[in-house]
């Protein structure tokens, strides 16, 4: 894969979602241990309605199926990772806007969705958030110089159980202290799901 | 004559139903605009309620957005980006308490500023 084109952008969002609703219990748990037990809730809607939207229309550009998922996630998912994820595909379009997405962009846009995040969330590395799993992706992407899936995989894996054993310092987990430690971060998960997808959608395109 | 408009943002629709009844039996002119719950009324937040709440409070004075919990706050800053206004604010202050405050403030002609001061001094 050289370029993400229309069809890896749709068919990355239409992996993540599959993801998600498989395994919607898994991340509902996870968020009752740390949280308030919605994200499996919170992002099976969203990325439900994101598919909904989706199959919907017809794209000419990746960045404006990024801009299409952004807009329904910050609508649609309620919690934090609504703004959150809304934020990120928002950056992503932004990047990927007018220009052909190579390597080069697709990994500027990655840390621009990261940055993105971080301002958002007022959260840094090492949060126990999900910008540990965007970026883990960010840095391993500047590292490299083309699409390549295990890089993308085991970058998200490493941010994702990196999030396990450190306390949660932003978000609703915070409020839990050192009790958050030992747990898997439910944001850091989804986000794992969405990077091990666009390591699928880039096999298959290869 | 216009006031600073107020939008009281909350996780649950019914959170702000109760805070504006309690404003409401003191301060009768300022705009006070819910944004409580989901799209689909249920526990969260959305950009789109706020939004919708953010215009329909908004006067030439600005509007004060008022939130509970830290997801919150972030689809309030949303919704003010997408705004591309420049009157409009959140504090950092307690939901009832500080929305009343911001209520009776606004109700003596305060401006968005003045209204935001006195939170921040109060709480
Ligand atoms: N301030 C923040 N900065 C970055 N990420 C955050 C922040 N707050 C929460 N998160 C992420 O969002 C996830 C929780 O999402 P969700 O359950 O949908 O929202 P809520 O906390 O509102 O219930 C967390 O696991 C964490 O990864
Ligand atoms: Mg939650």
């Amino acid at each position: 894969m050289d370029n993400l084109q229309v069809e890896h952008a749709l068919d990355w969002m239409a992996k993540t979602n599959e993801k998600i609703q498989d395994n919607k219990e898994y991340l509902t748990t996870l968020d009752q241990a740390i949280g308030d037990g919605d994200h499996g809730i919170n992002m099976a809607r969203g990325f439900g309605e994101v598919m909904k939207k989706l199959n919907g229309e017809a794209y000419q550009h990746a960045a404006d199926v990024m801009k299409d998922a952004a807009m329904t996630l910050m609508s649609k998912v309620g919690g934090a990772a609504g703004p959150l994820y809304g934020t990120a595909f928002l950056k992503l379009s932004m990047t990927f806007k007018g220009t052909d997405v190579d390597y080069a962009t697709f990994s500027k846009g990655i840390e621009d969705a990261l940055n993105g995040v971080k301002q958002r969330g007022k959260a840094e590395i090492g949060e126990k958030t999900l910008v540990d799993v965007w970026s883990a992706v960010a840095n391993a992407l500047r590292e490299n110089e083309g699409f390549d899936s295990e890089v993308i995989l085991q970058s998200a894996k490493s941010g994702m159980e990196g999030s396990k054993d450190i306390k949660a310092t932003k978000g609703r987990a915070a409020y839990l202290g050192d009790r958050s430690i030992g747990h898997l971060d439910p944001g850091s998960v989804s986000s794992f799901y969405l990077f091990e997808s666009l390591a699928e959608v880039i096999n298959e395109g290869a | 004559m216009s006031y600073v408009g107020i939008v009281l943002i909350s996780h649950s629709p019914k959170v702000v139903e109760g805070i504006k009844d309690i404003i409401r039996q003191v301060i009768h002119d300022v705009p006070i605009e819910l944004a409580g719950g989901t799209d689909e009324n249920e526990i969260g937040t959305s950009i789109e309620k706020i939004q919708v709440a953010i215009d329909k409070a908004y006067s030439e004075k600005g509007v004060l957005l008022m939130y509970d919990l830290g997801s919150a706050k972030m689809n309030a800053e949303m919704a003010i980006e997408m705004s591309e206004k420049d009157n409009i604010k959140i504090v950092e202050a307690p939901l009832l308490e500080g929305s009343y405050v911001a209520a009776v403030e606004s109700g003596m002609n305060k401006s968005l500023d003045e209204v935001v001061k006195a939170l921040e001094k109060g709480f």
